[in-house]
């Protein structure tokens, strides 16, 4: 089998349930698809709809023992439902994850470059300090960080959000990955730091290639970076296709209602052409 | 900014100034910010994070004090007032603060947390407070099986719904509404938005509607003011400024808010040329 026509990412029949204060609960009941190189896959819902605990189990990041999976995860070949230890292989090489808060995610403590160069040295182990700050400057560069020599030394602290965010898909790019996966990961920048990011990652894919699993609740986001979407609620998809084909044709009753209730900007002068049709339920 | 004729505006913000204080010294957080509301209008204030929209919120209804400037309410000035004057006025002005987690007591129930404002504007009869509470969460749209609730037994939609009720309790003329339905999910924040499109038809208050969402700041604005570093940069008619916006900054933020309905074409990476700073042409 080649390696370049089998998806980077099988899900099939996926099941996992959670174990909660009020029991067990069937977080996601039973969702298949695949993510193939340079593809960008979403995953849309609203809160409890199962879309980040399907990301977070693909990537076996979720409390072992509160946690019990079945059906099949391939990432790169490899079922990371079968033999957790696979996830552990396949994570910071085969895939990374983009977290959801920049301000957060990192450490206060350490300097970028550190944070950077741990990520570099743990695909490869070898490198020296230089080679690593070496690599890792060109990493933020790749992600518009301007004078990344400089800011090697810098803290968390001395960024805005959106050049966290930018940081974070660097150190997830420390890996070489064939796959991100992204959870929500705009969801906590202003809309026009958003557009900067969205505008990386489509451009790193045209570039690299790697496929991508993104998680949002925003149909505007989905719409826009998506080759398929999936539409999530209580653990199932309730309807699968195209992005385009989503939003402008949905069939299923639940996507329409969330396409619906998106406030509507109204047509405005950069508009190129008259072929702005609003859709769903206009107010 | 009037007519000369035109009856004075209910609300006139007028060169107002806030400053934080930090240890680096004090910064500008509201910069000589003036607009109008008439009775019953409802006024966004946009822009990002950051920009001094909150504070400018927390200003309007003393939360904190300017530096200088006005906040004139139906004719009384409510910046250049003690706390002890300022306290019996303190109900007309009312906020709607972004997280319905943060913002209400978690040991209270519902009804205790909306009857509360009640007490404090003096309604001594607690039966009577209970009856109004349950009044107010009937109208918000909540259950009369919520009433003993407490907040984290609620959806993120039903707490923004008591944080409303509890706002109304004291029957204000004002609400201002902090990024009120910006952590709600999108079905439910249609839900609220319907909820307060409501509550103005049939109560006649003013609002002012605090967002970062151009979609939101349509459906519930007639008016809005786009603030930038402490500055207003643009103002006009909300669908006005929608369809045609003249500030570079406002035009940037225009092209950043993603439709989906608007989009073209698959991944298109015209959608996303806008500027890291977000300036645009």
């Amino acid at each position: 089998m080649a390696e370049d026509a089998s998806p980077l990412l099988e899900v099939e029949d996926l099941q996992i349930e959670l174990v909660t204060h009020r029991g067990v609960v069937r977080a996601v009941d039973g969702v298949s698809f695949t993510v193939g190189q340079g593809e960008t896959v979403t995953l849309i819902g609203e809160s409890g709809s199962g879309k980040s605990t399907t990301a977070m189990g693909v990537l076996r990041l979720l409390p072992e023992g509160l946690a019990v999976l079945s059906g099949t995860a391939r990432v790169g070949g490899e079922d990371v439902v079968a033999d957790p230890e696979a996830a552990r292989r396949v994570r910071g090489r085969t895939v990374s994850l983009i977290p959801q808060d920049p301000m957060t995610a990192l450490s206060p403590v350490h300097t970028i470059g550190r944070q950077l160069g741990d990520a570099l040295r743990l695909r490869h182990p070898g490198l020296s300090r230089a080679e690593a700050r070496e690599r890792g400057t060109r990493l933020l560069d790749q992600v518009r960080i301007s004078e990344p020599g400089t800011r090697w030394k810098t803290y968390p602290h001395q960024f805005s959000g959106g050049m966290l965010q930018r940081i974070l898909i660097a150190i997830a790019l420390a890996a070489e990955p064939r796959l991100l996966v992204a959870d929500e990961p705009t969801s906590a920048l202003d809309a026009t730091v958003q557009a900067g990011v969205l505008d990386l990652l489509l451009d790193l894919q045209e570039r690299t290639g790697v496929g991508m699993l993104m998680i949002t609740h925003d149909l505007g986001v989905a719409r826009l970076v998506s080759d398929r979407i999936h539409v999530m609620k209580e653990g199932r998809f309730v309807e699968s296709g195209p992005a385009e084909r989503i939003v402008e044709r949905p069939t299923h009753p639940y996507t329409r209602t969330l396409l619906a209730a998106v406030p509507a900007l109204g047509p405005w002068d950069e508009d190129g052409l008259a072929d702005h049709t609003p859709l769903g339920a206009a107010r | 900014m009037n007519q000369p004729s035109a009856p004075p505006p209910f609300l006139a913000v007028e060169d107002l100034v806030v400053d934080y204080d930090t240890p680096a010294g004090p910064v500008r957080a509201v910069d000589h910010v003036s607009f109008d509301v008439p009775r019953g209008g409802s006024l966004a204030v946009v822009g990002e994070s950051g920009c001094g929209k909150s504070t400018l919120a927390r200003a309007i209804v003393r939360l904190l004090k300017p530096v200088s400037g006005r906040v004139v309410l139906d004719g009384t000035d409510l910046a250049a007032l003690s706390e002890r004057r300022l306290r019996p006025l303190r109900r007309r002005a009312q906020m709607v603060f972004q997280d319905p987690y943060g913002s209400l007591d978690p040991h209270l129930s519902a009804e205790r947390i909306v009857a509360e404002p009640l007490r404090l504007a003096g309604v001594r009869d607690k039966a009577e407070r209970r009856r109004c509470a349950a009044e107010l969460l009937d109208r918000v749209g909540l259950p009369a099986s919520a009433r003993e609730r407490r907040p984290a037994e609620f959806s993120g939609g039903q707490r923004q719904r008591i944080g409303i009720a509890r706002a109304l309790a004291s029957e204000p003329d004002l609400l201002v509404c902090d990024e009120a339905t910006s952590a709600l999910d999108v079905s439910v924040q249609a839900q609220v938005l319907d909820l307060l499109r409501e509550l103005q038809a049939e109560t006649g208050i003013t609002y002012i509607v605090i967002a970062h969402h151009l979609g939101v700041v349509r459906e519930i604005s007639t008016d809005m003011v786009v603030l930038k570093a402490g500055r207003v940069i643009e103002r006009g008619r909300t669908a006005a400024v929608l369809a045609s916006p003249t500030d570079p900054y406002t035009r940037a933020l225009r092209r950043a808010a993603l439709d989906p309905a608007a989009i073209r074409g698959l991944k298109p990476r015209a959608a996303t040329a806008v500027s890291p700073e977000g300036t645009g042409k």
